[in-house]
């Protein structure tokens, strides 16, 4: 982004909100996604993610609220914003009776490319994303992860400036993760924006810029450094003989946000206020206690948002 | 064989089949159609089939043969028409399926014994009316004495009686009706328990260019089917084409945009190809039942008659019976042609105004 140093907004929503029956799925939510960025939507199941990133693609129609995507105004212009955009669907979703050439050239037809265009194009996919080898394989029968390349390979097909992936790595191995994302990441370099959904943390990591949603609601929008820096709480890991009594003693204590236990160890969030002999403090048999200040992750940033949101939405 | 194991896993057969709705309508539907439309349907004691009579001996006797004719309830008569050549037009376009012919020497031929009396044209293309006219021929006749074969029965179009000529035509159209709304409602409904339609509605595909897309191939596959019946029927059972071939064709292409539209009807109220496939299943029930390939519409109650008429089968199975072994043109048939046109359209629209909304 060195050479574009404000760069352009391509999405922007206002108040964004979605309603089926009384379930409120998405509430009022606010949102500008730059270009070229993998912008992440993190939260847990339910919490509205898919939900907001139809919306935004034009492909669910708001309740509420005001979307703008590619200069294009939505829904009012959703079928235009059609060809700018690839989808890949969180459930394998090409044609399994078809082999990878035939539902590439499937989907370049469907795109419009010309055929002249079509040919190399599907090549060109062919190769980028490693699939020379299984061209004439029907696509039911690849594994997790080649499935996974030719739907990428599918959805880039007509190079849309904007890729939405919903939940894209859900059904693959971690090695194929780490590739999936090298080539995401490629396209964002190339100038596609990418909106992903996810709840693996480690993928919320790796986006630029992530969003996090509880119950619809956008409680946490800020590139993943800035959410650590800016996480309202100390993280501590503490090893005590006794972890489950420790646990127990913390858990529902107000000042602390979060209770895990990670192995023997307890990696406790707790506010501000409590520091290392105030918790050492709340724990039976404290003075034995090793606790260590750690760095806070974005699973507690997570921990801290959502808990945040539902204390909020309790009050 | 453990008894907890084997009634946990029958109530879970139970529970999962109330919570699939449709499957458990069909469960009741299905036998209470299949009763209904049979208990309705098969009446072979055919009463009321329609006839016309010319009678040119206009006398006191023919009158009165005529009124006794009309008494037996089995013949329903138009309005009289002067000369055999109008019966026959008037059977040709499958408006009457008897002719009764009664000559001018009406009288001296019942006293002279030498000749019958009657002269009966019989549709063949029907073969339960050839059934009814028999009866007819026993009728016992004003004046005639006994040992008097008083009736001349002329079977027209199926002289030799022959079964195939009578089922090879119907046949068409149970064979598309068959294949062609299960196929389009499955092909459509697979699409979507699949997860191919969530990746399709994020490109500029429309509504209408994956339905058409769909579809059409199978108006292709309909009209093999078409052919492949009437080149069996042709070469096997030697069944006729009378009238015009390109005439079937254009029947059969009505047809089967008919049947198209009801399978993409089918395919936006079913929620599983196994849905699908008993909601096609339940509406080719009445069909076959009712359209007159198996059982007569003639014997049929009223209530069942009006069922029929709405029917797409019903109609097809005129116009090809009238085509191929009547050598009917369609514009002799336009009753049938514009009430399968009617439903056609009925059914395309109706269709259609759901499929948009299936994408949402």
């Amino acid at each position: 982004m060195s050479e574009n140093p404000t760069p352009e907004v391509v999405i922007r929503a206002r108040g964004l909100t979605r309603r089926f029956g009384t379930l409120v799925a998405v509430d009022h939510i606010d949102l500008a996604v730059p270009r070229g960025q993998v912008f992440g939507f993190l939260g847990p199941n339910g919490s509205g993610k898919s939900t907001t990133l139809r919306m935004l693609c034009g492909l669910l129609t708001p309740s509420e609220g005001d979307v703008e995507v590619l200069g294009l105004k939505i829904p009012a212009q959703a079928e235009a914003l059609k060809h700018r955009i690839g989808y890949m669907t969180q459930k394998f979703a090409l044609y399994e009776d078809l082999t990878v050439l035939e539902n590439l050239q499937f989907l370049a037809a469907i795109h419009e490319l010309p055929r002249a265009r079509a040919k190399p194009r599907v090549a060109e996919m062919i190769e980028r994303y490693n699939l020379g080898d299984r061209r004439g394989q029907l696509a039911g029968t690849l594994s997790g992860g080649q499935k996974q390349r030719l739907a990428l390979a599918g959805s880039v097909m007509h190079e849309p400036e904007l890729l939405l992936l919903d939940e894209p790595t859900s059904a693959v191995d971690p090695e194929s993760r780490r590739d999936f994302w090298a080539s995401l990441f490629e396209l964002a370099d190339a100038g596609t924006t990418l909106l992903v959904s996810t709840h693996y943390m480690d993928e919320a990591e790796r986006c630029h810029r992530l969003a996090i949603l509880e119950s619809g609601r956008l409680v946490a929008d800020d590139t993943p450094q800035a959410l650590c820096a800016a996480l309202p709480g100390r993280v501590w890991l503490l090893r005590v003989a006794n972890a489950r009594a420790a646990e127990a003693a913390l858990h529902g204590h107000p000042g602390i946000l979060g209770v895990a236990q990670i192995g023997t160890a307890l990696r406790v969030l707790a506010e501000p206020s409590i520091d290392e002999p105030a918790l050492r403090s709340l724990i039976p048999d404290g003075g034995a206690a090793d606790i260590e200040a750690v760095a806070p992750n974005l699973e507690d940033v997570f921990v801290a948002a959502t808990r945040g949101a539902r204390k909020e939405a309790a009050a | 064989m453990n008894a907890t194991r084997l009634l946990a896993i029958i109530v879970k057969e139970l529970r999962q089949l109330r919570r699939d709705r449709l499957t458990f309508a069909m469960i009741l539907g299905i036998p209470t159609l299949q009763l209904l439309l049979f208990g309705f349907a098969i009446n072979l004691d055919i009463r009321h089939i329609d006839a016309a009579v010319v009678d040119q001996a206009q006398t006191a006797q023919s009158r009165e043969i005529i009124a006794g004719l009309n008494a037996t309830g089995v013949v329903h008569l138009q309005a009289p028409v002067d000369t055999p050549q109008e019966l026959q037009t008037l059977m040709r376009k499958g408006r009457i399926n008897i002719g009764i012919v009664l000559p001018a020497d009406l009288e001296h031929r019942i006293q002279t014994r030498d000749r019958p009396a009657l002269q009966m044209m019989v549709d063949g293309s029907d073969q339960t009316v050839q059934a009814a006219a028999r009866q007819l021929t026993t009728l016992p006749l004003p004046g005639m004495r006994a040992n008097y074969q008083s009736v001349e029965v002329v079977n027209f179009y199926n002289p030799e009686r022959r079964a195939a000529v009578n089922t090879v035509p119907g046949l068409i159209g149970v064979i598309l009706t068959m294949t062609l709304v299960m196929f389009t409602a499955m092909a459509l409904v697979r699409e979507r328990e699949r997860g191919n339609l969530e990746m399709l509605i994020a490109t500029p595909v429309s509504p209408w260019e994956l339905t058409l897309g769909k579809v059409l191939p199978f108006v292709g596959i309909g009209l093999v089917q078409v052919t492949v019946v009437l080149l069996l029927g042709k070469l096997v059972f030697a069944v006729p084409v009378r009238g015009l071939l390109i005439e079937v064709y254009g029947a059969s292409l009505l047809f089967i945009i008919a049947n198209l539209s009801l399978g993409i009807l089918i395919s936006t109220l079913a929620k599983s190809q196994f849905q699908a496939m008993q909601l096609a299943f339940f509406i080719f029930l009445p069909q076959i039942l009712l359209s007159g390939f198996m059982f007569p519409y003639a014997g049929m109650p009223r209530a069942a008659q009006w069922i029929a008429e709405v029917l797409p089968m019903t109609h097809f199975i005129r116009l090809i019976r009238g085509i191929m072994l009547r050598g009917a043109g369609l514009a002799d048939l336009p009753m049938d042609m514009l009430a399968l046109a009617l439903i056609a359209t009925v059914l395309l629209v109706l269709s259609t105004r759901r499929i948009s909304k299936r994408l949402d």
